[in-house]
Order: structure tokens, then C-alpha cells, then sequence
């Protein structure tokens, strides 16, 4: 039971594979109630794959996910759903529903899973409007908003239910930076004040080592390493290194094996 | 686009559904959800081939009921076919149910023929005298054969 | 060759996995719908979009087809010496078999088309997925009231069709050929029996569901397809294959339920 209180989420053996293709490998790690996690690794890494793992989106090919107590990867669809009701999600590219301006978009959960009425409804949406800077914007379709906008409205969204667990998928890629900082302290504001578990999925080395309780690196289909943001800085896989470093990859440093691989296909 | 402005467009929508599909059942097809008032007789014919559910029972030209069942009897290899009649059309024991075409090649209907008998029919009981319908191949058959 | 034999077997399964996936969607949705919340809204909003914005075309198309029956029948019926029957011809046909049948083509190419489209957007831009996460049944939220609507909107249409179409046979045998009225009104009503009604009430309804669950699951079920993963070429891909799809489907339940009833 002790366990079970200080990890919001435990990881076990993850497999994921889509078609004959693995993506991750033997992933196990906990995430601690209460602290923000941040999980990086290169493009196409597995870090959006992981995350619908998490969501009970995808299912894994082996491995379990335990989440506040449920094993998520074979739960019912009433106990999936129970356990959704306490996750907010921002998706990478914001999934606004296109058909409803952004304060309905954000007033859908309260809508669907709450009694309150109209005057409640509209005050908490102006308080997450808010909090995300979104206020002037809140009657705009999606279609009439920048990437950032939309970012911040599906973060809004997403902690409309004041959720335990929140899941954030590149929040701060295509923001400028002062937005970029704004929402980093936002984040860290909601684990303060909520008390909330923070995921968080991003390539922004300035944000990461600005929000992170603890870090987690993917690549080449496994864990890399995990730690705290010093761990981190002290580590010495050359992996980790490159990334912080953002050292080119070595393909394009070594021109002439560069070459050769660009014009395989004419040699031949 | 506002909530009032598709509620009352789409009751319209429905309003002017309902409106065609009860002009089409009452007036053009002559359904009665509340049943006429009237007695139901029934009749055997050899044939009733081309007569439907529906179709028109008149008396002297004017209508006077409806055709409201067909079924086939196994026993006598006989179709058998329920009459409903208006009230206040009396229909004696001896008259007679023909089924007869508008035309040549119009609609089947069933013409009764009046008897002479005081005795009228009531509801549920049968209709003995029938004649069948004539289908125009087998008039034109025996023509064919007759004339050899 | 043996390739060829693979890939087709491969297809025949791929076809067989969609049609289950498809009645299954059916039969989890009318489970969902005894389920509450019984919201009303929803239904009403894609009623004005399946029916009421589809009433134009309706209405011009059932003028026209109404038209061309009465010019063709009349034409037909003249040599016969019979144009009294044109009535009963034109509004039997129509309330039996054209009636149904065009009105369920034309909402596939007008509403059917555009339902599939937008819920495969939906797929791909994560939207189904946004609304999982956010417990709320896409499949109810998202599907039942269109397939609901699609189940109210496509008879209503139907009459609709019936009706103006009559008049249109009206218009060119009382109208233009100067057939007598009653003929044409009282042949229409001594043949026409509340069994051909109910007949096309029953197809319509049937065509109504079956027209929207197709295009429905199609667009919802993009992520599964074959095309899944290409973005907006999967969208138009699947949107084209659920209008052909549920026309076919269209035509041949009409076949079907002709054989089966008389
Ligand atoms: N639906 C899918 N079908 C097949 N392969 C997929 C699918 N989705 C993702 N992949 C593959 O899984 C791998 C990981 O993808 P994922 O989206 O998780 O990467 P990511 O780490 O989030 O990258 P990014 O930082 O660019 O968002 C990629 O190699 C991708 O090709
Ligand atoms: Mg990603």
C-alpha cells in the first residue's frame, strides 16, 4: 500500500510494437505522486507512443501499467473511464473539436460529467481561460488560432476537472518564449497549488531543466536514463550527453559516409 | 448559426415530413388508424390473383368497403379473403363477390353483386357465392383454343 | 501468383473484418442509447444537418424524377389507349421503389459524404482520442446521434420526395397533356394501399440506418483501414469508398426487400 501512494504510475516491461515494428523495449519506471516527470528523446523516439500507452489509448504488446492502484492495460472500459475522469490531456496537436469555439471546448467535460450550472460553468472556464492566458480569445473557433493558442487552449482543457494526473505532450514547441516561460511556471504553479502528477513530453532543454522534478530519456527503443535533472547533467552516456549537448548526429558530421549513403541508390 | 435558429428549422423539417407521409397514408392510401365503423365478412375465391390488401369493394359503382385480408387455405387450396363493409350496406346470404379489373389491365377490385334473399349477412360470416378474377391470359388462352 | 492469391485473400478478410466491425458498432451503440444520459440536443442538431439541409435537394430531384415518370408513362401508356392509369402508375412506382431509393442516394452524396469525412478528421487530428481521455464514449458522443438522425431524417425526406414527385407527374399529365384531374388523382388513390406506404416507410428506414452506420463507421474507423495512417489522402479514400459502398448497399437491400416482401 506504501507503494501504491508515493508512485502515481508504475511502468512495467512495456512492449510496444505497431505491426512488425517495435518502438519501445523493456520499459520500467515509476513516476512519484506529486512531482513533474519529464520524458525527452529524439524524434520519433516513442515519447507520443509511451504517453497513449499511458492513456489507455494504445495497448501494449507485453507489460503492465499500474495507475493510482488500476492496471490500466487490462482494466474495464467503466474502470478505464473512471480513471480518465481524474486525467487531463493535452495532445500534441490540441485536438480542439473544430465544430465548438474554444470556451465550449473547454467547458465539455464539465458539461458531460457535471451538474453545475450555466453560471458555475462559465466562471470556472474563465478561471482556466485565465490561467492559460486565453481570456481575449475565448468565443475564436480553433481554426482562427496560432499553434500556440491552440496549445494553451487544450492545456486549459485539459485541467478543467482539476485532474490528479496530467499528461502534456510538447507544450512548449512553437511558443514564443515568454509564453514558453509563462506556461513552464504554470506547470509548476499546478503541481504546487493541485497537487497534481505532471508528465510532460518535450524537446525544450530550457523548460525541461525549468520544470523537472525527475527525467527520463528514450531512445533506441529503451530507457536511456532516468534522474533527477542533476543526474542528468552528470551523466555521462554519450547518448544523454549528445542530446543535451545538441550535438549533431554523426551521420551528417562524417560527410563523406554521408555521401555515400545519399547516393546509394545512383551508384548502383 | 444560433441553438433557435436549427431547433425551429428542424422542426419545420419534421413538421413537413409528417404532413407528406400522413397526406400519403390517409388521403392517397385511405389507411384508418381509428377503425371504420362497419362488420367484417369473408369469402373464398379459386383465384384471387392480382388483388391486393386494400383494394376497393363496390356495390352499383359506389365503394362500399375494403379488402382487409388475403390468406391461402391449404386444406381447399382456396384463397381466403376478408371483406370489411361500411355499416348500413347490407349484403344478403345470396349475393355474389366478383373480383373484376378497372379496365384491362387496371386495378383488381371486388364488385358485390346484390341477391334476393330478405336474410342479410352479419359480422363474421361467410359470403358463398364468388366468382374469380379472370386473368387475361387465360381468356386469351381459350379463345386460342375454342377457335380450332 | 501466389502473391496475388495472398492479397486477395488477404482483401476478402480485410472486407469480412469491416462488415463485423461495422454491425458490431451497430450493436454497441443501440446498447449505449438504452444507457443514460438521453440527450435530445445532439440528435436535433444533426437532424437539421442530415434532413432539413438536405430538403432542397429533395425536393428539386423528386420534381424532376416525378417528371420524367409522368412524360415516360404517359408516353408509354398512350399507345395502350391508357393514360387513365398514369396515376397509380407514377405514384406506384414512386412510393415503392423510387422514392426510397433516391432519397437514400441523394443523402449519401450530400449528408453521408460529409459525416464520413469529418469523423475521420476527428480520427486523425486526435479529436476521437481527446474525448476518450476525457471519458466520454466517442462512439455515443460522437455516432449515435448521427445515426439516430440519419434513422428519422431519411423517411421524413422520403415523403417529402413522394409527394412533390407526385406532383410532378401531376403537372405533366393534368398540366401539360390535359389528362382529366380525377383520373389522375382517383387512379392514384384506388391503387395505391397503405401497404405500398408502409412498404416504403420500411425501406427508408432501413436504407436511413444503413446509409449513415456505413458512412459512419467508415470515418470513425479510419485509424483501422488500410489508408489509416495517410492523413488526408485516408480521409478522401475513405469518404469515396463509403458513398460507393453505401450505394451499392442501397441498391441491393432494395433488391433484397423487393424479393422478401412480395
Ligand atoms: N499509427 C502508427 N503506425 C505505425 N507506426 C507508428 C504509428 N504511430 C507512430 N509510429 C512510429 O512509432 C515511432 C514513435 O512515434 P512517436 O509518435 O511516439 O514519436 P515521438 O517520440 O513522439 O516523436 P515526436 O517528438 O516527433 O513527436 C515512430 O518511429 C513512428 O514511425
Ligand atoms: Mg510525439
Amino acid at each position: 500500500m506504501d507503494t501504491a501512494t508515493t508512485n502515481a504510475i508504475e511502468i512495467r516491461d512495456l512492449v510496444v510494437d505497431f505491426g512488425s515494428r517495435r518502438i519501445l523495449e523493456n520499459i520500467s519506471f515509476d513516476i512519484h505522486q506529486g512531482e513533474i516527470m519529464v520524458i525527452m528523446g529524439g524524434s520519433g523516439a516513442g515519447k507520443s507512443t509511451l504517453l497513449r500507452c499511458l492513456l489507455g489509448l494504445k495497448a501494449p504488446t507485453s507489460g503492465h501499467i499500474h495507475m493510482l492502484g488500476t492496471d490500466i492495460c487490462h482494466a474495464t472500459k467503466t474502470d478505464l473511464y473512471k480513471m480518465r475522469e481524474k486525467m487531463g490531456v493535452a495532445f500534441q496537436g490540441g485536438a480542439l473539436f473544430t465544430s465548438m469555439s474554444v470556451a465550449e471546448n473547454i467547458q465539455l467535460p464539465l458539461r458531460e460529467h457535471t451538474n453545475l450550472d450555466e453560471n458555475t460553468i462559465q466562471i470556472m472556464t474563465r478561471i482556466k481561460l485565465d490561467m492559460v492566458n486565453m481570456l481575449p480569445h475565448e468565443n475564436l473557433m480553433p481554426s482562427e488560432l496560432s499553434g500556440g493558442m491552440t496549445k494553451r487552449a487544450a492545456l486549459a482543457r485539459a485541467i478543467i476537472m482539476d485532474p490528479k494526473l496530467l499528461f502534456f505532450d510538447e507544450p512548449s514547441a512553437g511558443l514564443d518564449p515568454i509564453t514558453s516561460a509563462e506556461l513552464d511556471e504554470l506547470i509548476i504553479k499546478l503541481k504546487k497549488s493541485m497537487k497534481m502528477t505532471i508528465v510532460v513530453v518535450t524537446h525544450e532543454l530550457e523548460s525541461v531543466f525549468a520544470i523537472a522534478d525527475r527525467i527520463a530519456i528514450l531512445g533506441d527503443r529503451e530507457l536511456i536514463q532516468i534522474g533527477t535533472p542533476h543526474e542528468i547533467k552528470a551523466s555521462c552516456d554519450k547518448r544523454v550527453i549528445d542530446l543535451l549537448n545538441r550535438t549533431p548526429r554523426e551521420s551528417i558530421v562524417d560527410s563523406d559516409a554521408h555521401l555515400k549513403r545519399l547516393t546509394r541508390n545512383a551508384q548502383s | 448559426m444560433n441553438k433557435i435558429n436549427i431547433e425551429l428549422v428542424t422542426g419545420v423539417f419534421v413538421i413537413i415530413g409528417i404532413a407528406c407521409f400522413t397526406w400519403l397514408a390517409v388521403a392517397v392510401a385511405g389507411a384508418t388508424f381509428t377503425e371504420q365503423p362497419g362488420y367484417t365478412l369473408s369469402a373464398r375465391f379459386t383465384s384471387t390473383s392480382g388483388l391486393r390488401e386494400g383494394a376497393i369493394i363496390e356495390g352499383a359503382g359506389v365503394r362500399i368497403g375494403t379488402v382487409t385480408g388475403i390468406a391461402f387455405d391449404p386444406e381447399s387450396f382456396e384463397a381466403i379473403v376478408e371483406l370489411r363493409i361500411n355499416e348500413n350496406v347490407p349484403v344478403q346470404e345470396d349475393a355474389i363477390a366478383a373480383i373484376r379489373t378497372q379496365g384491362i389491365i387496371g386495378e383488381k377490385y371486388i364488385k358485390i353483386i346484390p341477391g334476393g334473399f330478405d336474410e342479410l349477412l352479419t359480422d363474421g360470416m361467410e359470403l358463398f357465392e364468388t366468382e374469380s378474377s379472370i386473368s387475361l391470359e387465360e381468356l386469351v388462352s381459350r379463345y386460342i383454343f375454342s377457335s380450332d | 501468383m501466389i502473391k496475388a492469391i495472398n492479397e486477395l485473400g488477404s482483401n476478402v478478410l480485410a472486407s469480412i473484418e469491416q462488415i463485423g466491425r461495422t454491425f458490431n458498432l451497430l450493436v454497441i451503440i443501440a446498447w449505449k442509447l438504452t444507457q443514460p444520459p438521453y440527450q435530445i440536443y445532439p440528435i436535433i442538431k444533426q437532424m437539421y444537418f442530415i434532413g432539413a439541409r438536405s430538403l432542397t435537394v429533395i425536393i428539386i430531384s423528386g420534381v424532376t424524377i416525378g417528371m420524367v415518370l409522368g412524360l415516360q408513362f404517359y408516353n408509354t401508356l398512350e399507345r395502350f389507349g391508357s393514360v387513365g392509369v398514369l396515376g397509380s402508375a407514377v405514384a406506384l412506382s414512386i412510393i415503392r421503389e423510387l422514392g426510397p431509393v433516391m432519397t437514400a442516394l441523394m443523402v449519401v452524396g450530400r449528408a453521408g459524404s460529409a459525416i464520413c469525412a469529418e469523423l475521420g478528421i476527428m480520427r486523425i487530428s486526435e479529436q476521437v482520442d481527446a474525448l476518450e481521455c476525457m471519458a466520454i464514449a466517442p462512439d455515443k458522443y460522437l455516432v449515435a446521434p448521427k445515426l439516430v438522425a440519419g434513422i428519422l431524417s431519411v423517411p421524413l425526406l422520403n415523403f417529402v420526395f413522394n409527394v412533390v414527385a407526385i406532383g410532378g407527374g401531376y403537372y405533366v399529365g393534368v398540366v401539360l397533356f390535359g389528362m382529366a384531374e380525377g383520373s389522375y388523382i382517383n387512379g392514384m388513390i384506388d391503387s395505391v394501399v397503405w401497404s405500398d406506404v408502409r412498404l416504403g416507410l420500411m425501406k427508408s428506414l432501413i436504407f436511413g440506418m444503413l446509409i449513415t452506420l456505413i458512412c459512419c463507421a467508415k470515418g470513425f474507423y479510419l485509424h483501422l483501414s488500410e489508408h489509416g495512417s495517410k492523413g488526408a489522402e485516408g480521409v478522401s479514400r475513405v469518404t469515396t469508398d463509403a458513398v460507393v459502398i453505401s450505394s451499392i448497399a442501397v441498391l441491393f437491400c432494395d433488391f433484397l426487400i423487393g424479393a422478401v416482401m412480395s
